[in-house]
């Protein structure tokens, strides 16, 4: 399993649009992803699931990945929220 | 005549008949059926043909109200492929034998509690999307079209108006809104900021409403149902002078701000965080002339790292492409709440260990914020500002710092550009020694808020004092003019970033004593243009 943490910049959180982008992003990827915010955790995959975890700027989630592709997908996912949120 | 008060969150005033936007909601019909397989493949089919009918709408809109507006739809075409939802209403059809219509139902009215039951206001107005998207594929479903044209131009009262409703409106027919639910993030307010009309929430809206006159105050946030004529005339003659005074902005974008005589004036923004950038541009900032950094401090459980720092910085910095944007370190004192800098509470935090007080105690703090702010500054047009200064040993010490981080980025091989540095002066010790501090930095803001309880000894917020308060005090204006008179005789430009900067009955006589430069809150650019533009500069 390949972990990393990453701080919200974005003003509203992960929000309905980059939210339904992310899932799209995770999707691509056979490898679960859950990503968890004080101590609740939600699909990367799943965009209503995703959203109700309420992710503000500031917050500073935990992405984990775990399958056979973890290795891309984690440095791909990082890369991803780097440049939109 | 009836009145009613609630929320503004668009200000204007319209007059016209109101259109009740009824739900028209028809109970959704639960009924038995036998076979789950053929319903759920009911269900899916309807989803997909809703599904397509957003794709659609959301082409449609983007060319009508923009994408910001339409990107509602593909969100909502999303929410429609999430696995929860679909799996929910499946579940719903196989376990309890039940209609499609039923199911979604069903779902929307869970997820939808869902969302409403969080805290943040953004995630909350969610609420509405789940509504809104289990409608739309009843809708499907039952064969239904959407709502129909209107043909005047009306006020538009509801309960709620789901985000695809208000973009489907015909935006030509529609001069006001007014909800009772509803929130300063929904759609609805987003879409009358865009429009540029009043909008009101909590409003009791009552279907027997409809086709009556009516009023919306967006600058009370009043309702009036049926106004008497002399309220009537008098509403009128506010919608006028309103719509004048719009119009007139509307004229002044792309203007410079000159005075009569010629002379240019610097206009700039004040910002508290990224989400100000938008007004700025909107409203033809020159530059932002206050970015208070604060607002990255606070609201977090420990420091903002120079990462994060540095990734706000240079958004703000590429997105005002190459215009000045000035900001400020760190202005944080006793009175707010950080409790991971472990300050002490104090009896007087106005005159404690605050903003660069603190920053040159913990230098550790203020380096990562420097170290953040001449790396952005690759990227754009940035200055750095101190607050809360009073000596020039202080001004000392931050070159110092400052000259030692630049030696450190250095090493590092890190780029940064010309960075301009400057002080605020807010304390009247600064203002009686800018002759001396003019020569050690590159510009003044004077922040008059500070400036004036500090000069007046007066806190602002104690409403015993209003009768004592005098905000055009002759010892401000003294220090001002003292300030930009040192300043410009030491080569350093001088601005004004307080409330004062705002106050246009003060514009030209600060543009008389010659300040460079304005900063004020975005929607006071315009008027504030005016105000230049209605000015001499030579007495």
């Amino acid at each position: 399993m390949k972990t990393f943490k990453y701080v919200i910049t974005d003003p509203v959180g992960i929000h309905a649009r980059p939210a339904g982008q992310l899932v799209a992003a995770a999707k691509k990827y056979a490898s679960n992803v859950d990503i968890e915010l004080n101590g609740k955790s939600a699909s990367a995959k799943k965009l209503i699931n995703l959203m109700s975890l309420g992710v503000k700027q500031g917050n500073e989630i935990t992405v984990k990945v775990e399958g056979a592709d973890e290795d891309t997908a984690a440095a791909e996912l990082e890369a991803w929220l780097k440049a939109n949120l | 005549m009836e009145k009613y008060t609630g929320k503004s969150i668009f200000s204007g005033v319209a007059i016209g008949p109101v259109l009740y936007y009824g739900k028209k909601e028809e109970q959704v019909k639960r009924y038995k059926v036998e076979d789950t397989a053929a319903e759920i493949e009911r269900y899916d089919k309807a989803r997909q043909q809703a599904i397509e009918d957003l794709g659609v709408l959301h082409d449609d809109a983007v060319k009508k109200v923009g994408e910001e507006n339409a990107a509602i739809f593909e969100v909502h075409a999303m929410l429609l492929e999430d696995d929860d939802f679909n799996d929910s209403i499946h579940n719903t059809i196989e376990t309890q034998k039940v209609n499609a219509e039923y199911a979604a139902a069903l779902a929307g009215d869970n997820f939808s509690k869902m969302f409403s039951e969080m805290d943040d206001d953004y995630f909350k107005a969610r609420a509405a999307d789940m509504k809104d998207i289990s409608e739309r594929v009843i809708k499907v479903l039952s064969g239904k079209k959407d709502s129909g044209t209107i043909d005047e131009p009306v006020i538009i009262v509801a309960d709620d108006l789901m985000p695809s409703e208000t973009v489907q409106l015909d935006k030509e027919k529609v001069l006001a809104f007014a909800t009772q639910y509803g929130s300063a993030n929904s759609h609805t307010a987003i879409l009358a900021r865009t429009m540029n009309i009043p909008a009101l929430i909590n409003i009791p809206a009552d279907p027997s409403w409809d086709g009556r006159m009516a009023v919306v105050d967006g600058h009370t946030g009043t309702f009036i149902l049926d106004p008497d004529p002399d309220v009537l005339e008098e509403m009128k003659a506010l919608r006028d002078k309103d719509n004048e005074e719009r119009k007139l902005l509307q004229e002044l974008k792309g203007k410079d701000n000159v005075t009569l005589d010629g002379k240019k004036i610097n206009l700039f923004a004040n910002i508290g965080g990224l989400k100000d950038v938008a007004a700025v541009l909107q409203n033809d900032g020159g530059g932002i002339g206050l970015f208070r950094s604060e607002f990255i401090y606070l609201g977090r459980e420990d420091l903002p790292d120079e990462e994060t720092q540095f990734k706000i910085y240079k958004s703000v910095a590429e997105t005002m492409a190459g215009r000045l944007v000035v900001i400020r370190t760190l202005d944080i004192g006793a009175d707010k709440q950080v409790d991971y800098l472990g300050l002490d509470k104090e009896d007087n935090p106005a005159l404690g260990f605050r903003a660069i007080r603190i920053c040159l105690t913990r230098p550790k703090i203020f380096r990562t914020q420097l170290r953040a702010l001449f790396r952005a500054s690759a990227f754009g047009n940035i200055a750095i500002m101190y607050p809360m200064i009073t000596s020039i040993e202080e001004v000392r010490r931050i070159k110092e710092i400052v000259a030692s981080v630049k030696s450190e980025l250095d090493a590092d091989g890190i780029k940064y550009g010309d960075v301009q540095q400057g002080i605020m002066v807010e304390t009247p010790a600064a203002a009686l020694i800018t002759d001396e501090l003019a020569k050690e930095v590159d510009f003044f803001s004077i922040g008059t808020n500070d400036l004036t309880q500090y000069t007046l000894a007066m806190d602002r917020q104690n409403s015993k004092l209003d009768s004592f308060y005098q905000p055009h005090h002759p010892a401000i204006l003294k220090l001002i003019q003292m300030t930009i008179e040192n300043g410009h005789k030491g080569g350093a430009w001088v601005g004004i970033c307080g409330e004062l900067g705002a106050d246009t009955s003060l514009t030209e006589t600060f543009i008389q004593m010659g300040v460079d430069e304005l900063s004020v809150s975005p929607s006071m650019i315009l008027p504030v243009r005016e105000a230049i533009r209605k000015s001499h500069a030579k007495r």
